[in-house]
This record gives C-alpha cells, structure tokens and sequence, in this order.
C-alpha cells in the first residue's frame, strides 16, 4: 500500500519534470527536420526560470480571477496528468479518477484559461478564447467517443483496467479501435494547438489561438501556464501511449525491476510519439481556422461511427 | 479462418469506410484523386487478402485489376483532365462538410440496420462485412449527390462501384467472369464520362453541372 | 379527526406547510404594502419550505411505503389524497430545498420589488401549488395543483406588465399551459378508464389496459411543454426572464422539475410495464433538445433569456437519463435502470441549485446595474465580487466540470450510456450512442456558453456606464447565493450521499436500487462496480487544491515577489474604448458559423454607409427561430385566418344567433343518436 502511494508521487513528480523535456525534444526533433541546428533540449526549463524570476506585469484593470487562474489551470492540468498512467498501472489514485472525469478535468482548465483571457478585455483575448471553445465544442465530444469505444471494449472506463485489457490477446485488431484511435490523435493535435490547427510558435495576431489567450500574462503566471501547456501534451501522449501501446507496463505492486522496464518503455514510447508529432507536424500546413472545425468535426464523427459500430456488434450478454 | 486474419479482413472493409469518409471531407481536386486512388489501394489489400483467406486465386486478378485501373490509370488520367480543362481547384458543395458527414453516418448507420437482421445466419465479421460495403455504396452515391462538379461525381460513382466490388469478394464464389465485365463496364462509364466532360466544357466552358440545368431552362 | 391520527404523520405534516404556504399568500394580499411586510412574507416562505424540506428527507430516509392523508374536500367518492412516497418526497425535497433559499434571497431582493402587490400574494401560492402537485396521491388533486401552478405563476410572469414583450410572454404561455393541462387530464382520463378510478393506488392495481403508447405522448406533451422539451419549449424562454428574478429562479430551477415528476409518474409509476421502442422517441426529443436548447442559449445576449434557452438543455440531459432508465427497465436490466434514473433525478437535484443560484445571479447583476443585456454589462468582477464568485461557482456548475455537482449527474448518465450494449434491441443501440454524442458535444457547448455569459457580464471592461456604476446587492441575497454555491461544491464532492438518499425512489419505480455508497473507501461512489468506474468528488478536489496550492507556495517562494500594475499590453496597440472589446455576439461567431448556419440560417450583412456618409457601417446578423417558423407560425397563421372568417358571426342579429345555437343543438343530437 505504501509503496503505491509512493509510485502515485513518483509518477506526479515524474510527470512535472519530463513534460518541459517532452517540449524541448519536440523543438530539437523539429528544428533538425527542417535543418535548423534548434534550442538546446533543457532549453524549456531555462525559459521557466527566467520567467519564474521576472516581475510579472499585470493589466491595470486585471481582476483576482486573472491572477489566480494560473495556479488553478496548473492544478487541474496536473491532477489530470497525474491520473494517467505512465509506467505502472493500477496506481492508488487511479480507482478515483475514470477517463471520463480526466477530460472533464482538461475542461475545467480550458474553462479557466478561457474567462482569463476575457479578463483584461482586449481583443485579442476575445479572439483567443472565442475560438479556443469553438474547438473544444468539438473536440471534447470527439474525446469522448473515443473514451467510449475504448471502455466498451474494456467494460471500464478506468485507464488502468483499460490499459491492462489491451494488455490482453483478447483484443485482436478492430475496427473501431482504429477509428478511435484516429480520433484521439486529431484531438490531442487540436487540443495541444499543434500545427494544423494552431501554431505553437507563432505570434501573427489572426492565426493564434491558445498564445491570444495568454498574451496578457508574463513572469511567474506565465512560466505555471506554459508549464500546464507542456504537461497537457504530455498528457495526451501518455494517454495514447497506455492504451495503444501498452507494452512494457508494470502492473501495480509488480516490484521496482518491473517499475524501471516500465519507466525505460514509457520514456521510449513518448520519445517515438513525440518524433511521430513532430513528422507529421513538419509535413503538414496550418488550417485557416474555419477549416478546424470540419477537421475535428471528422474526429467526433469517426468516434462515433467507432461507437456505434461497437455498440451494434457487441453480442448482449 | 484464423481469427487474426479476420480480423485484418474486418480492418481492411473498415478502413474502406473510413477512406469513403474521407473522400467527402475533401475540398481539394488533386487530394480528391489522391484520396481516391488510396480507396482503390485499400480495396487491392482487401481483395488481396480475402484471396488469401479463401484460397481463391481469380480474387488476385481482381485485386491487380483494382489496384491498376482504379489505383493507377483512372486517378492519371482524371489528373490529366484537370490540367487539360484547367477545372478550378476547388471543389464546390451543394452541402456543406458538417451535415454531409452527419448525414454519412446515418447511412452507415442505416446500412448495419439493413444488413444485420438479414444476415443473421453469418457470422458477426461477415454480417459488418457486407454492412460495410453497403456503407461504402451509400458514400459513394452521397457524394455523387452532394457534389457539383462532374469530376467529383465520377470519383463519387467510382467510389460506389469499389463498394461492389467489396459486397462480392467478402460474399465468395463470384465468379471472375463477372468481376472482369464489372471491371470493363466501370472503364467504359468512365471513358463515356470522360469524353461526356470534353464536350460539357466545350459547350459550356464549364463543367459544373448546374450549367447544364440552365441549359434546359431549369435553374436552381 | 381522520387526519390527527394513523401512521402517515409526515404526510400530515407536509399538507400543514402546504396549508401554511396558502395562508401565507392570503396574507400577502394585506402586508405587500410596506418592505417591512414584504420581508416577513418571505421568512415565512423560507422557514415553511425548510420545514417541508426536512419532512421530505424524513419521509425519503424513512423509505416505506405511502401513508396518504385523505382530505375531506374533492370529488365525493375519492375525497382529496395527499401523501409522500419516494417519489413525491425525493421531488419535495429539491423543491423546498431551494425555494427556501430562493426565498431567502427574495427577503432582500424581493423588498424592493416596483409593485410588490402584484408579486407577493402568487409567491407563496405558486410553491403551495408545486408542493400540492407533488403530495397528491389522486389524478384529481394533481390537476388541480397544476392548474394553480400555471395559474399562480401566469400571474407572477405578468406582474411586470409594462413592456409589450412580458405580455406577449405571458399570452405564450397561457396558451402552451391550457394545452398541456389537456394533455395530462387526457392522460388520467385514459389511466382512470371508465370506473373513474382516480387515485394512484387503484390506476396501479388496474394493470393492462393497453392504454401506454398514449400515455406515453400525453406524459411527452403535457409534462414535456411544462418542461421545455423541443419543440414545446417555444414559451420558456419568454415567459422565464419575464418575471422578477427569484420567480425566474422558481420557475425554470422548480417549475420545470416539477413536470419532470409528472412524467415520471405517468411513465414509470402508471403507465404499466414499458414496450422496448417507448425509450427511442424520449431518447430521441430529449437528444434534440439538449443540442438545440444550448445553441439557442449561445445566440442569446439577454442575460436571463440565456439562462432561460439553457434551462431547456438541462431538461433535456434529464430526459435523456429518462429515456436511458426506461430502455433499460423495459428489457429488464434493473440495475442498469436504477443508475439512469438516479443520474436523471441527480441531475434534477443539480440543476435547480445551479440554475435557481445563475437566475438569483442575474436578478443581482439587473438590481445592481439596471441592465441584462451583456452587451451593456462587463467588469462587474470588481464592483459585485460577491456576486461574481457565486455565479462563478454556478457557471463552473452547470457547464458539468469537476469538482461541482453538474459534473457528478452527466458522468452518471455517461455511464448508464456505457452499459447499453447489453441491450437486446438494434435501435437502441443505435440510437443511444448518437445521444450519447449530442450530450458531450451540449457539455462542450454549454461551457462555451458559460464562458459567454460569465465572460462579457463579469470580466473585461464596463461597456455602458450602468455597468460602470454597478453596485454589490444586499446581504440577504448574496448570503442566498453563497449557500447555494455552497451546496453546489458539497453534492459535488460528497455525491454518495444524494445517491443514497435517492435510492427508495428508484426501488419504488424500477425495483432495483444501486449498492450503498456511504460504504465505499474513501467517499467514492461506485455506480455498478468498481473495476468497472468510480469517481471521487472529494479526493479530486483536494488534488486540485494541493496541487495549485503547492504550486502558489513554491513559485511563490523562489521567484521574484515583483508584480507592476500597467497598461494592458494586447501586442502593442491597447485601445483605451471598451468598444474594441469582444461582445457576446462576437464572442459567439465562430460558434454561430459553424452550427448555426444550419440549424438557425444564420447570416451575417455588413451594412457599408455610402460613399461621403460619416455614418458607422453595420454588421447585422439574421437567425431565424427555425423550430418558431416550422411547428408555430403555421397554427397561428391558421388559427388568425379561422379568426377573420369567424369574425363575422360577432355582428348577427338575434334571431340568427338562436338559429346558430339550434342548429347546433340539432347537430349535437343527430351525433348522439348516431352513436348509439
């Protein structure tokens, strides 16, 4: 029992420390694609000090809702972080927190990070936030058929239980899980803003979605919110990562030689994932924003058309 | 049958689906052909593979059929269309993306109620087999209907034609004289719409086919 | 003497408040005159609904069965039946629980009502009302507390009858409310068969009449148009916002819940046993209704006319929990049934906290500032930030985000959605996956909406001086809110507990119950089985509070304390006007484009000035009330026409209006004599 709590600490510290990696290797893997020697790779863990030890500028009409969102957005990012599993399965926490209240907790920091913006009363944040929920109105529900598809194949909507199903030969190759996992991988693209639907590097006004909503923000407030960023992509590798491939995972209580095969495993799957990102990131141009809800549009229907599949063909038990 | 190659089969007709959608998610001309010659690959691979699983060696021949006319003659030769009647790039809609999706799934939807009830003696991966092809038809034949232009209605009617060809093969014991008359006569409509597009543009300088309604005094 | 004595005290109990909430309206006539009258009015309100409150939690903990009170006043052979069982006990209680609290804050809000005269005597009738319709045990006492529901609260929508569109309102909604009453007294008329067997407990006995299917669409018609189910919805929004705001509270947070319990006695508890196919219609209107009712609510600038579009989305998920829970009782999957009602009922519960605290909001905003419409509001963080934080809470509430209670019933709902492969039927199974993604994508949207509504009224700039002067309202109402924020964060970390409480109810309707979740590890609650899901309100809430809290503390400590105050940056060109901001319609554009165009033909027109003009060019945005223009224009268009040509029976002469009613008489018996 202790030694659960200590690998649901382990993995919560884990995560906080590997997610401003995960954006450093992304950067290096990207500038090397397209022939750039590229920032260092702990490059992302200077750019957070230095924003740690800067004076934060705030607007003159900021309310306290601007300066605590931050620390809240961070906090709800990192409980839901915390809740998927990375190396070990079964983790203490886990049997508290399903799939279902995972996304709903992203939905809580999105939400948050959506009335920040609207704080200050500038238009760029109008714009940021305006569109930031346009795509989740579509992408949430994408999630959401995927998470369905993925728990009636399990009979759980735990991740644990899931990830451990898929462990199982039971499984075989499926249809829907194809779709699912199609869906789930257009999502995490739209969610993290990354290329075709936003880009994370670009500050031209018209095309920003997530980087509108935060321009208010500097110093400290700004390093915890971009921390949450990098923890939010990490979190949606973990994710398809536990589930899809699944391999190499500890289960609960296996012992510590089962816990380093999982950690190494883990560490290779997010590297590979994050090169695959990447890839398919260098090779494709940027939507014009009302092109990303047709795209995520495709994302619920093939969640769903996954779900009804599922659903019809499941023989009552 | 092995379950693994079953469901590899049930993959592959899954994925002619998939590939049926997105046929209609796209709004460019050259993605379309290239989507499309990517629906006739995925029918080569489940043709292929269902000759693997039968033991039915005339079902190569159909594969290598599918996989030269539709994955590799057709889509050249439309690309030649494009660039010799310099057709707009962009593929205009008479409905657009959301709903036609929303209304795809229906039909998916609606083609599983259809075939479930009537197959119920198969077994499940036959059932949703034939369920999927069925879907594939219905998204070629939407896509005929919610398109303007003539190019995306030929790929639309190519698009349901690779349907059929799915229902036959995961049916067993067509014959391949059949498969081959299918084959020729889907070349013949194409080369029929093919010559039918010169003379729409020559006439019309165009070839959206509200032109066409015009033409005969009914405009929409 | 019959009701001092025999076993069903509670029930006793109840019709005494009941009978005390009626007084109370009596003396409201007399004590609206001076604020001093006005307060203790609703004290009153507010300490009988609490009383009545805790008789139903008595009457619900206590489970059993009904110890109905018989009233010596009614039809002569059944008298007047009035009782608790489960059902009406478990729908008491989210009743009175927030009509207390809603009474409260009308202490403090409602005293300075312009014309407290025409407020006052209706509010303690209108919960007297509710409260009758829930304790009766007979088909005759429930219509005559529905009739006094709609009567009651006609009478509260018109009682600022200045403006021409509150009167309109109110025409609405008399007309909707005849036509539901007529529904459900067709449905009883059905139900009691030719004996005239009106009490529940004989209709129950009477099983097979092969009545149900009807049943089944009267329950849709009439409690779906009190409800706002699609596309009877047309009159809520009008008739919600037109009246004070803590009626409005008690109109879409407690009026609509109570036709949810008419449905769920007609269907579940009357009706007889259910066919497989009565699930797909209701899961179908109640899919429906949740997207349209959300998208209407996003179009919407109007704070309260918001909030009113919203209520429908709401009824809607609860429909959707319904439909879940007969499709699953139908097939005899009783556990499956038990879990989609109690998220059904949870959400019921929920609902009219987070909506009753939303209105009480809003009637808060329009006291402090004078003005609902957001795009004349912003900035009200700084001036009412009492008022912020708790509409804050309810926002975060109803847009079903964790750790709040709105949460709590949808992950339930999603849940009872995952086990419907294990029913034996194809269309449901189609079907319910479908609903299943228009109640995601509705959660998504309705945060969207939320962001909307709380966004442009609380942040950002002031946009109009109203907004500018705003000022913090009174302590009785922000306590109000408060508390319900309050119970809004508790049902959401301590959810076992309602679960729990709810379970008679389900074993009344359904016959099964789900497993005790008092007894669950760590607060947990566990609908089906553990491997299976479970979710902890609680233990999440505190990991969102360690972490940020750790977060704060750390960074607080090594980084700079520095923090300049300074002109907002916005990429270098801050615009001092509050005009450059985004507005709600703004806000909602993209959303607008991508569902709306559709749904509501929505069009947007730049409006250029003329060359040389020093006019401002425009942009306007069209939509269309598509549902309006389908089901309602029509009749009414007829029903104008049918006028005109009747109109000229109005100037006849004597002799031609006696020939008029003897034709009909003779008409009326050549039918009679027919049908014989």
């Amino acid at each position: 029992m202790r030694l659960g709590w200590l690998t649901q600490l382990t993995q919560a510290v884990l995560v906080l420390a590997l997610a401003p990696l995960l954006s450093g290797v992304t950067r290096k893997i990207r500038a090397r694609l397209l022939r750039r020697q590229g920032p260092p790779v702990l490059q992302p863990f200077r750019d957070l000090m230095k924003l740690i030890r800067k004076e934060a500028v705030v607007a003159d009409n900021a309310s306290w809702l601007f300066r605590a969102a931050p620390y809240l957005i961070f906090g709800t990012t990192w409980a839901a972080a915390a809740l998927v599993p990375t190396f070990a399965t079964g983790l203490p926490l886990s049997a508290s927190a399903d799939i279902i209240v995972i996304v709903a907790l992203l939905g809580t920091a999105r939400f948050l990070l959506a009335l920040a913006g609207l704080d200050v009363g500038t238009s760029f944040g109008g714009i940021g936030s305006s569109r930031e929920v346009l795509f989740a109105s579509l992408a949430e529900p994408a999630m959401l058929m995927a998470v369905f598809t993925l728990s009636s194949f399990a009979g759980s909507t735990e991740l644990s239980s899931i990830s451990a199903y898929m462990q199982t030969a039971a499984v075989g190759i499926n249809i829907s899980l194809a779709l699912a996992l199609v869906a789930l991988i257009i999502v995490s693209v739209a969610e993290n803003g990354r290329i075709p639907v936003d880009n994370p590097a670009t500050h031209l006004e018209l095309t920003m979605v997530h980087e509108a909503m935060v321009l208010e923000y500097s110093g400290r407030h700004l390093a915890v919110i971009e921390l949450a960023a990098a923890l939010k992509l990490l979190l949606y590798l973990s994710l398809i990562a536990c589930v899809f491939t699944p391999w190499g995972t500890a289960i609960a209580g296996a012992g510590l030689p089962h816990y380093a095969i999982g950690l190494a495993a883990y560490v290779v799957k997010l590297a590979a994932l994050g090169f695959l990102l990447v890839l398919f990131e260098t090779a494709i141009a940027k939507m014009r924003v009302f092109r990303v809800p047709e795209f995520l549009g495709i994302a619920l229907m093939l969640g769903l058309l996954g779900t009804i599949l599922l659903f019809v063909s499941k023989v009552p038990r | 049958m092995s379950p693994l190659g079953g469901d590899i089969a049930h993959l592959l007709a899954g994925s002619m689906v998939l590939v049926s959608f997105m046929l209609l998610y796209q709004d460019r001309m050259s993605a379309l052909i290239n989507v499309f010659a990517l629906h006739a690959y995925v029918l080569a691979c489940s043709v292929a593979w269902q000759a693997y699983l039968q033991g039915a060696p005339h079902l190569y021949i159909t594969a290598l059929i599918a996989l030269l006319f539709k994955g590799v003659i057709i889509p050249g030769a439309l690309r030649r269309i494009i660039v010799r009647l310099d057709i707009h790039r962009t593929i205009e809609q008479a409905l657009s993306v959301g709903p036609t999706m929303l209304f795809g799934i229906a039909l998916v939807g609606l083609s599983i109620m259809v075939m479930l009830p009537v197959t119920q003696s198969q077994g499940a991966f036959v059932r949703e087999d034939l369920a999927f092809a069925l879907s594939v038809v219905l998204l070629g034949f939407l896509m005929m209907v919610t398109r303007r232009n003539a190019v995306s209605q030929v790929i639309g009617f190519m698009s349901l034609e690779n349907g059929l060809v799915l229902a036959a093969t995961g049916a067993r014991g067509m014959p391949l004289v059949v498969e081959i008359t299918v084959g020729f006569s889907v070349l013949i409509a194409f080369i029929v719409i093919g010559i039918f597009l010169f003379r729409i543009r020559e006439r019309f300088d165009t070839v959206d086919l509200q032109a066409l309604d015009l033409s005969r005094g009914e405009s929409t | 003497m019959i009701w001092f004595e025999g076993p069903g005290h509670l029930s006793r109990l109840a019709v005494y408040g009941v009978g005390l909430l009626l007084a109370l309206a009596v003396l409201g006539f007399y004590s609206a005159r001076r604020p001093l009258g006005c307060r203790l009015i609703y004290a009153g309100c507010t300490l009988t609904c609490a009383a009545l409150a805790a008789v139903a939690l008595l009457a619900l903990l206590g489970g059993g069965g009904t110890h109905s009170v018989q009233l010596p006043i009614g039809l002569p052979q059944t008298r007047t039946l009035l009782g608790l069982d489960p059902l009406s006990a478990a729908f008491a209680l989210i009743i009175n629980l927030d009509a207390a609290i809603v009474s409260g804050f009308a202490i403090g809000y409602g005293s300075h009502a312009p014309e407290p005269r025409r407020v006052l005597p209706y509010y303690p009738a209108f919960i007297a009302a509710m409260n009758l319709v829930l304790l009766a045990q007979d088909a005759y006492a429930f219509l005559v507390g529905w009739e006094l529901m709609s009567v009651t609260s006609w009478a509260l929508v018109v009682s600022e009858h200045g403006s021409a569109e509150n009167r309109r309102a109110a025409h609405i909604y008399l007309v909707m409310a005849t036509g539901g009453a007529f529904a459900l007294l067709l449905a009883f008329g059905l139900l009691a068969g030719p004996a005239g067997q009106y009490t529940f407990e004989a209709i129950r006995s009477a099983t097979a009449r092969g009545f149900g299917p009807i049943v089944l669409v009267l329950a849709l018609i009439g409690a779906g148009s009190k409800a706002g189910l699609v596309p009877l919805h047309a009159w809520l929004p009008l008739a919600h916002p037109a009246a004070p705001s803590h009626v409005s509270a008690l109109m879409s947070g407690l009026m609509t819940k109570v036709a949810i319990y008419a449905f769920i006695r007609l269907v579940f508890d009357l009706a007889g046993p259910p066919a497989w196919w009565w699930s797909v219609p209701v899961l179908v209107i109640a899919g429906i209704t949740t997207l349209l009712g959300v998208l209407y609510a996003l179009m919407e600038h109007d704070l309260k006319r918001l909030l009113a579009y919203h209520t429908v989305e709401n009824i809607g998920i609860i429909f959707i929990g319904l439909g879940l829970a007969l499709a699953f009782n139908a097939d005899g999957l009783k556990v499956a049934a038990a879990l989609a009602l109690s998220a059904a009922i949870f959400h019921a519960f929920n609902h009219s906290l987070f909506k009753s605290l939303l209105f009480m909001g809003a009637g808060a905003v329009q006291g402090g500032s004078g003005e609902r419409d957001m795009e004349r509001l912003g900035g009200l963080i700084q001036r009412m930030p009492v008022t912020a934080i708790a509409f804050l809470t309810g926002c975060l509430a109803i847009s079903a985000l964790p750790p709040f209670n709105g949460f709590v019933s949808e992950w339930l709902t999603f849940q009872a959605i995952l086990l419907s492969p294990q029913l034996p039927h194809w269309l449901p199974r189609l079907v319910i996956p479908a609903v299943g993604a228009t109640l995601a994508c509705a959660a998504a949207l309705a945060a969207a909406c939320f962001v909307k509504a709380f966004g442009m009224t609380f942040l950002g700039r002031p946009r109009s001086r109203a907004a500018e002067t705003a000022g913090e309202t009174d302590g009785w109402s922000r306590a109000a809110m408060l508390l319900l924020a309050l119970l809004c964060l508790l049902a959401g970390i301590l959810p076992g507990f309602v679960i729990d409480v709810l379970s008679p109810l389900t074993h009344l309707l359904v016959g099964a119950r789900l497993a005790p979740q008092a007894a669950q590890p760590w607060l947990r609650i566990v609908p089906i089985d553990p491997a299976r899901s479970a979710y902890d309100g609680a233990l999440v809430f505190g990991m969102i509070l360690v972490a940020a809290g750790a977060t704060a503390f750390v960074v607080r400590r090594i980084a700079a304390r520095a923090l300049r105050r300074a002109a907002p940056w916005d990429c270098g060109f801050p615009d001092a006007s509050p005009a450059t901001q985004y507005t709600a319609t703004s806000f909602a554009q993209p959303i607008r484009r991508v569902f709306g165009s559709v749904t509501f033909r929505a069009r947007e027109r730049i409006v250029m000035a003329a060359p040389g003009d020093s006019t401002a060019s425009e942009l306007r945005v069209e939509l269309h009330d598509t549902v309006w223009e389908v089901f309602y224009a029509p009749v009414i268009r007829f029903v104008e026409r049918s006028a005109e040509r009747l109109n000229r029976l109005q100037s006849l002469t004597i002799r031609k209006y006696l020939t008029v009613v003897f034709v009909a008489l003779i008409a009326l018996l050549i039918i009679v004599g027919a049908w014989r």
